[in-house]
């Protein structure tokens, strides 16, 4: 465990020469605009002492993703698949990925966990505030906006790529948004680490005005190329249908990745997932039984009030 | 292989590299861009238009850091129809020009974007502005992005005053063409804008419409 108590922040003040009798005068610093970077140097610093003591910092569990979004004719499907990752362990095998907005508004999330969930909370909330002053339900083009000048006054610090897609008053709207705040307005789009295989099914298969089932299976084949040909992408596919007035959140919408069956092999009977062994499974050697003769020694009661 | 759960590319900045250019001619302005959209060695973007309103009469054309060009075109955007509105009519060019400029000199450590303002203005007829690094100059044309540095040679040889406006636009096709092909992060389908006192008009020029040059 790395010791704070080692790492000195704060300088010895010096006695201040008892003639000189001011008032010591205490001046707050103004406040700063724009982010404080400060805690970054200490992270910085602390590494480096951590690295001396031979452990390592929890590592940020970033979600090595495959997300993608295509438009159809009638609306927007976003698809994702639902692997969590902390290094090189699955930390999370069912994670959900598809975020929520507005009704009419959500969003996909790769990069790191923590940041693309607090990001797209809290522009959820901003979003149903300025909805409720406009009295209009609210425009991808608005949430868009946000998400990106927040994300460019972080300056690519929040690890958030998002893929945004939702059917407003002008019709169905799908973007891309990068961590350092710059945006692209497409009518399919793929992010995280699978989004090159993905980004392959789509340039071959995307048509404009596609039905719903047949942008259905192309995101799900998106995603699946994502999950099978990519190490950070894997488990279940999660997809999102959103039409006007409508929204249908499928999860799982495939479960690519079933958890194997085992067979008892004397018996040949399947074992879905049970891990218990038989009496008799290990052999034994030699038995020996000795009873305790307990004797009560003390025995005191403590009455509850139950009244 | 299985050292790092990420590919490179992704953390990598978004950036624009580019080719871009805008030329002048008596009445009005040609701008011209490419489309590709790089992070690292993956492009992101095939089809993205880098020639952005800044008003109706008014485009600038992006370079460098994605969301840094981005950024400074919708910020000026906003501040420019802001003063039109205290005005009360279009406002010139040079205001244009100024504006991105104040933002390029002040964040100058911060910000990697190359903008190139153009427009058509009453007072001033077709102006084209160049506002790297916080320079303000107006020049009869102007190159910038990655595949600008391909093509110096081409523009600077061909280059005459006094070409009219079907001339410009076949002169900026050509260079955008000749950038495309040497410069690896340009690429795509070529956007044309052409802004004169009629009006604005955005043509898409497609990859196997673009003239071919000596090509083996």
């Amino acid at each position: 465990m790395p010791h704070l108590s080692r790492v000195s922040f704060f300088t010895s003040r010096k006695h201040k020469p008892s003639s000189t009798k001011m008032a010591t005068l205490t001046m707050s610093r103004p406040p700063v605009a724009g982010f404080s970077f400060e805690n970054c140097r200490r992270n910085v610093f602390l590494e480096g002492e951590v690295n001396n003591l031979e452990c390592s910092l929890p590592a940020a569990r970033k979600t090595g993703t495959t997300i993608c979004g295509v438009v159809f004719k009638d609306g927007v499907v976003l698809g994702a698949d639902t692997r969590a990752t902390e290094g090189m362990v699955v930390a999370d095998k069912n994670c959900s990925k598809i975020h929520y907005i507005s009704p009419n508004i959500y969003c996909c999330g790769a990069g790191t966990a923590a940041d693309t969930e607090m990001t797209t909370q809290i522009i959820s909330s901003n979003l149903e505030l300025h909805s409720l002053s406009t009295g209009r339900l609210p425009r991808v083009a608005t949430a868009n906006r946000m998400l990106k000048q927040m994300l460019f006054r972080y300056q690519g610090y929040i690890g958030a790529a998002l893929v945004l897609g939702g059917v407003d008053c002008n019709g169905p709207h799908l973007y891309s948004i990068y961590p350092h705040g710059s945006t692209d307005k497409l009518p399919y789009v793929t992010m995280g680490s699978g989004s090159l295989a993905a980004m392959a099914i789509f340039e071959d298969r995307y048509k404009p005005d596609l039905e719903e089932e047949e942008a259905k299976l192309l995101v799900r084949d998106a995603i699946a190329a994502g999950i099978f040909n990519d190490l950070g992408s894997g488990s279940n596919i999660d997809l999102t249908v959103i039409t006007k007035g409508n929204v249908d959140y499928i999860r799982p919408h495939d479960e690519a990745n079933k958890k194997g069956v085992r067979l008892i092999e004397l018996e040949a009977l399947q074992l879905t997932g049970d891990y218990k062994y038989k009496r008799g499974t290990t052999a034994v050697l030699s038995k020996c039984v000795t009873p305790l003769d307990l004797q009560v020694v003390e025995e005191s009661i403590q009455t509850m009030d139950t009244s | 292989m299985l050292g790092e759960a990420e590919p490179q590319w992704l953390s990598e900045e978004v950036k624009t590299g580019t080719t871009i250019i805008a030329i002048e001619f008596n009445g009005g302005v040609v701008l011209g861009s490419d489309s590709r959209v790089s992070a690292g060695e993956s492009v992101v973007n095939r089809v993205m238009n880098k020639l952005s309103p800044l008003h109706d009469k008014i485009y600038c054309a992006l370079s460098g850091s994605a969301a840094d060009a981005q950024t400074i075109a919708e910020m000026v955007n906003y501040q420019l129809d802001v003063h039109s509105m205290e005005i009360g009519e279009d406002p010139l060019v040079r205001s244009a020009a100024t504006l991105v400029k104040n933002i390029s000199y002040k964040y100058k450590e911060e910000l990697s974007a190359h903008l190139i303002v153009a427009g058509w203005d009453r007072r001033g007829g077709g102006q084209v502005f160049a506002t790297l690094k916080g320079l303000l100059t107006r020049q009869p044309f102007a190159v910038g992005g990655s595949g600008s540095s391909y093509v110096y040679g081409f523009v600077d040889a061909e280059y005459r005053k006094g070409m009219n406006k079907k001339e410009c636009q076949q002169f900026v096709v050509n260079t955008l063409s000749l950038a495309m092909n040497r410069d690896g992060s340009s690429g795509g389908v070529a956007y044309l804008v052409t802004i004169d006192e009629h009006g604005t008009e955005e043509k898409v020029i497609l990859g196997n419409d673009l003239p071919t040059f000596f090509d083996q």
